[in-house]
């Protein structure tokens, strides 16, 4: 026989549901302690980074050469090298990688090629740099006779970065939704015009994100430009923002930063670490700065 | 008036795949010059698929193959010197969502001319009235005229597929066809549509596709009435709703199924 439920004990806390309540909870608490763990780790860099680095950060630094064996000075050299590769080889890798995934977005049919390609996009991008150094050195250094220079160094970047570009500014071009495009065919608007006048514009916030998030990558890898074109030394002027020509090798960021840790005997302590900051600064910046834009752009469209 | 008797689509034994499903099986009908037709029957029908082969906008996908003719105003549109964009010009389309781009009322008006045609060929001048012209014919000019700038993607919805409809226009299109136009809208929006599409009777023809019977019997002249891909009958609209030929039809618009 079941018992008639008194009104007033209607609708409350069973022991099942208290302890089901207790679970929920706990998890909550769990899983944001990890979120807030994840935080942790990017604060504690930082801040040691910028303890240990201390003695040498300042302007000079930044505008200085290395000197006296690399053990004095600044990082002007490789500062500038990294612009120099990073600069470089994002000329040649966002082209083609937006215009190639315009095309495989927008124009592609449905067919084994376009299978293929996608799937060599995809392999490419899990390629592991020192793989990628390794391609750079057999085809450009020696394959092309590029030599080991900047020219040999910025393509191998390039092929890098290309299928990640390629990916985000698909993802880019997905997300401006079809009834846009269903819109422009109705009046007869061809597919470049329909790209032109509404795709892009609607999606062009996305695909400059995408290749900016690429320029952290670039100078990040230590091991493709190390193959191909970067060097331990290269004597320029202290503050000559145009010290080195395609052919030519270049010091770099992440080169240089290797070197004065593990090669040179004898460095000053801060220096590395000052160099450190130079290049995790440099790419925050460069992020923060694809964030600002990407708000820019998305406060101009609404739908 | 266009009401001659004349025939805007003839369809001559249409089939559609897509891929291995068959989705319009032997559509042979005719749609009258300058009339209301609309197209009802359950979903799945086949009935949207029909309306979006009158501007081979279906074939924006790989996997569907078509066979069977279908004529508008009196040229096989499956003939290897139709260009796709010339047909879709003249035979516009309106969706069940109303899809404005995301740019100003007076960009989307314009929209169409801008495409076809030279850069400087369009004088402010042309553009500006094609603009009044349009939004008047849709009655949306006293409402808007004063907020062209507007985005259009931030107007009521009933106004976005009024817009939707404007757009079309500049590009004197000859057949107007509708995807469930009133779908998304309230009773007030729906009344603005049928009314506007009463207006524009006569000068285009239009085609409806419709899930409203309701609004098939107010709103169209003559109703095609679809089943599993076949067309099962096709009459004036007063005869299909009071003696339908067919047992399925009475029993679809009965209310048995569907």
């Amino acid at each position: 026989m079941e018992s008639v439920t008194p009104p007033s004990e209607r609708f409350t806390r069973t022991h099942q549901v208290a302890r089901r309540e207790r679970a929920q909870t706990v998890a909550k608490w769990v899983f944001g302690a990890m979120s807030l763990a994840m935080v942790l780790p990017l604060v504690a860099i930082i801040v040691y980074l910028l303890y240990k680095a201390w003695p040498s950060l300042g302007w000079e630094f930044l505008a200085d050469i290395p000197r006296k064996g690399m053990r004095e000075g600044g990082i002007w050299s490789a500062f500038v090298g990294t612009l120099y590769l990073v600069g470089l080889s994002l000329a040649i890798s966002a082209p083609i990688g937006v215009l190639a995934a315009i095309y495989l977005n927008e124009y592609a049919r449905e067919s084994w090629l376009n299978r293929l390609i996608n799937m060599a996009v995809i392999n490419l991008a899990g390629v592991p740099s020192i793989v990628h150094a390794l391609f750079g050195l057999g085809a450009f250094v020696y394959g092309a006779r590029f030599g080991f220079s900047i020219l040999s160094a910025s393509l191998t970047l390039a092929i890098m970065t290309l299928p990640v570009i390629i990916a985000s500014t698909r993802e880019a071009l997905s997300a401006v939704p079809r009834a846009f495009r269903d819109a422009c065919a109705n009046v007869g608007a061809t597919r470049w015009q329909t790209i032109r006048a509404v795709v892009l514009p609607n999606s062009i916030s996305g695909i400059l994100t995408g290749i900016i998030l690429q320029v952290s990558r670039a100078a990040g890898e230590t091991a493709p430009v190390m193959f191909t074109g970067a060097v331990f030394f290269k004597a320029v002027s202290r503050g000559d923002l145009f010290p080195y020509r395609l052919g030519d090798q270049c010091m770099a960021l992440s080169m240089h930063l290797y070197t004065v840790s593990t090669q040179v005997p004898n460095v000053k302590e801060s220096i590395p670490y000052a160099t450190a900051v130079v290049l995790l600064g440099s790419v925050l910046l460069v992020n923060a700065s694809a964030i600002v834009l990407r708000i820019w752009l998305r406060g101009r469209k609404k739908w | 008036m266009r009401e001659n008797g004349r025939n805007a689509i003839v369809t001559r034994g249409l089939s559609l795949w897509y891929g291995s499903f068959q989705a319009l099986i032997d559509v042979s009908i005719e749609v009258k010059e300058g009339q209301i037709t609309s197209l009802i029957g359950p979903s799945g029908c086949g009935k949207t698929t029909l309306l979006r082969c009158f501007n081979r906008v279906n074939e924006r996908y790989d996997y569907v193959r078509t066979s069977g003719g279908i004529e508008i105003l009196g040229k096989n549109i499956y003939d290897s010197d139709v260009s796709l964009v010339e047909l879709r010009k003249a035979v516009g389309m309106v969706f069940q969502r109303p899809n404005p781009l995301p740019v100003s009322v007076y960009e989307n008006v314009v929209f169409g001319l801008r495409i076809h045609s030279k850069r400087r060929e369009l004088k402010r001048s042309e553009l500006d009235t094609a603009v009044e012209k349009a939004l008047t014919e849709v009655g949306l000019w006293k409402d808007l005229k004063d907020r062209l700038d507007a985005r259009a993607t931030s107007l009521q919805l009933e106004q976005q597929q009024k817009l939707c409809i404007a757009r079309l226009l500049p590009l004197k299109p000859e057949v107007i066809l509708m995807d469930e136009p009133c779908s998304a809208l309230d009773v007030e929006g729906t009344r603005a549509i049928e009314e506007q599409m009463f207006e524009l009777k006569g000068r285009y023809t239009i085609v409806i596709v419709t899930h409203n019977m309701s609004q098939a019997r107010r709103a169209s002249d003559e109703s095609i009435f679809m089943l599993m891909g076949r067309v099962v009958e096709h009459a004036k609209t007063e005869d299909l709703f009071l003696n339908p030929r067919n047992p399925k039809t009475l029993e679809y618009i009965e209310g048995r199924y569907g």
